[in-house]
């Protein structure tokens, strides 16, 4: 594994940064933490330190920064805290708490599994309509002079609106007409991830050069002959590496459209972690979020390895 | 008997410099079962010409008929295969599938495609490679599986742009002695584009002669060499009088300019 070292070097970079990072970004709470202990703390009250700035403060405790890795409710919580919230919203969440799946037969909606579920269920309906979208209208442009004029300009316009202004509007909307729950949120999904599929689509279905075209106006082929035989196969590369942009913006927009509704989800968990200063809890459905993430892209990968492999491409 | 007749061919590209003559006045007769090769540097239109029998370029003037019909046509009539410089085999079909696709968009039966793919191999002496992918192969036989796609739906006719222009010369050699070998065989009528004096001599019944700006014909040479043509053909005096000839044609169409 010649991959293996460059990553994990960049790894440890990181952690090690992070370590050093929750010292300042963490002083004040753990010095009240300390003095509470009963340590002895310059300045010794929490008003008057908050006067005082972060180095010039963590100059004058250098012997009580130790508990700078084990606050609670840390500014910045350490990898390793969120390593344990991490395994206590899963694993100890499901096996051993009172709604855990295992006493009581259905996931606990306090656990990430629970909400991961949420928001994958979103994001997948949300990628399945967005892909197909992209792709019809690709299609449609490369087909059509007048789609071509009419819906890139649109397309591109879409994506310069902040999904966060639109998402609310996108919810209240959908609910006025009754529809709520996963629906709204798969449509922000959709929204966010069709984009980079008509993009690339649309590359890849002009991917064939005027030669290859030529060859089968020899044969009399009409647009149809020239979409299936061709244009589709030469754009399956493309489609491809849209595809794992456009799932991980799925994730993106399922994310976001559960930040103002907050009946379970990733996103919901994020605010929630917000509301009550649980940065641990942010973090750790960050991270389940950004493993969910790398999972979808990974099986995305896989199929695309399976498929050139099918269409004959050289490993 | 004809099949491919232009009269007073003309033919101007508009461009933002201005009118570009590609052809001008361009008048030939090909007869049945010729070997017609094209000649000339850059730009002096056999490429056009070319293009212009297989309707993939219409001329501006003048009339051009192949096989009695307007080249378009004759397109629609599947009149001619044609291959490329580059083979432009797809690389996500076998060897077998890409010489199908003509076939698969013609509307032959399954069985008649399957038949069709296991003759034109062995025409190109590619049998056994049916399987393989292109990447497989040398460039060589990929150029041989295109030649094979272009005769897959027995068109009477084969149009030729440079197919062998990007080969090295070995390959190239053994390639146009077996291209004459398949003329002989199927009795086609080919229209051949080429950079290439030697080549141009070696395979032709006829060696159009054409210079540039405008791209027009400067002499039409009649080979007298034998229909059958071992590749030491070459070292013979009439070969080289006839490479001669061909030469003086290029070198008067730039003395011209």
């Amino acid at each position: 594994m010649t991959k293996a070292g460059p990553i994990l070097t960049v790894v440890l970079a990181i952690m090690a940064l992070w370590y050093v990072a929750c010292i300042p970004m963490n002083v004040q709470e753990t010095l009240t933490a300390a003095e509470r202990a009963g340590a002895v703390v310059t300045p010794d009250n929490a008003r008057a330190r908050a006067e005082v700035g972060r180095f010039s403060l963590m100059l004058q405790n250098t012997d009580t920064l130790a508990g700078s890795w084990s606050v609670e409710r840390a500014r910045l919580p350490a990898p390793h805290q969120i390593v344990a919230e991490l395994w206590d919203s899963t694993w100890t969440e499901e096996v051993y708490g009172r709604r855990g799946i295992v006493n009581s037969g259905s996931l606990s909606n306090k656990s990430l599994i629970y909400h991961g579920w949420v928001t994958l269920s979103a994001t997948v309906v949300g990628f399945a309509i967005g892909a197909g979208l992209g792709v019809l209208l690709a299609v449609g442009i490369v087909h059509s002079k007048t789609m071509d004029m009419s819906v890139m300009p649109w397309a591109i316009v879409s994506q310069t609106i902040p999904i966060v202004a639109l998402a609310p509007m996108i919810i209240v909307v959908l609910y006025s007409f009754g529809i709520q729950g996963l629906i709204p949120k798969a449509v922000i999904s959709a929204y966010l991830s069709f984009f980079p599929v008509v993009v690339g689509m649309v590359k890849g279905l002009r991917s064939p050069d005027a030669m290859q075209l030529d060859l089968l106006h020899t044969y009399n082929a009409g647009q149809g002959a020239t979409f299936w035989k061709l244009r589709l196969p030469s754009s399956v590369p493309y489609l491809f590496t849209s595809l794992k942009v456009g799932i991980a913006a799925s994730l993106v927009g399922a994310i976001v459209g559960e930040l103002p509704v907050q009946r379970g989800g990733l996103g919901a968990r994020m605010l929630g972690g917000s509301y009550y200063g649980q940065t641990e809890q942010i973090w750790a459905a960050l991270f389940f979020a950004a493993g969910m993430a790398a999972l979808l892209v990974a099986l995305i990968g896989w199929i695309e390895a399976r498929t050139l492999k099918r269409m004959g491409v050289q490993a | 008997m004809s099949v491919i007749e232009a009269k007073g061919l003309n033919l101007t590209f508009q461009t933002n410099d201005g009118p570009v003559h590609a052809l001008r006045d361009v008048n030939l007769t090909i007869e049945k079962g010729d070997f017609v090769s094209f000649i000339g540097p850059s730009g002096c239109g056999k490429t056009t010409f070319l293009r212009c029998i297989a309707g993939l370029e219409h001329p501006t003037g003048g009339t051009l008929s192949v096989n009695g019909m307007t080249p378009d046509e004759a397109r629609k009539a599947r009149a001619y295969g044609y291959v490329f410089q580059a083979a432009g085999l797809y690389p996500w079909r076998t060897i077998g599938g890409n010489i199908r696709l003509p076939l698969e968009i013609m509307g032959f039966s399954k069985e008649d495609q399957a038949e069709r793919v296991k003759k034109t191999l062995d025409l190109v002496d590619l049998t056994g490679f049916e399987k393989k992918f292109p990447w497989q192969l040398s460039g060589g036989m990929q150029q041989r599986a295109s030649i094979a796609r272009a005769l897959a739906f027995d068109a009477d006719i084969l149009l030729m742009d440079e197919p062998f222009g990007a080969l090295d010369e070995i390959v190239r050699d053994k390639l146009n002695e077996e291209l004459l070998k398949l003329w002989a065989r199927t009795e086609k009528t080919i229209g051949f584009v080429t950079h290439s004096i030697p080549e141009a001599v070696y395979l032709s019944t006829k060696i159009v002669v054409m210079s540039p700006r405008p791209g027009r014909i400067t002499d039409v040479i009649e080979s007298t060499l034998p229909r059958e043509r071992p590749l030491d053909i070459r070292d013979s005096a009439e070969f080289i009088e006839i490479a001669h000839r061909v030469r003086e044609g290029l070198r008067a169409g730039h003395l011209d300019d």
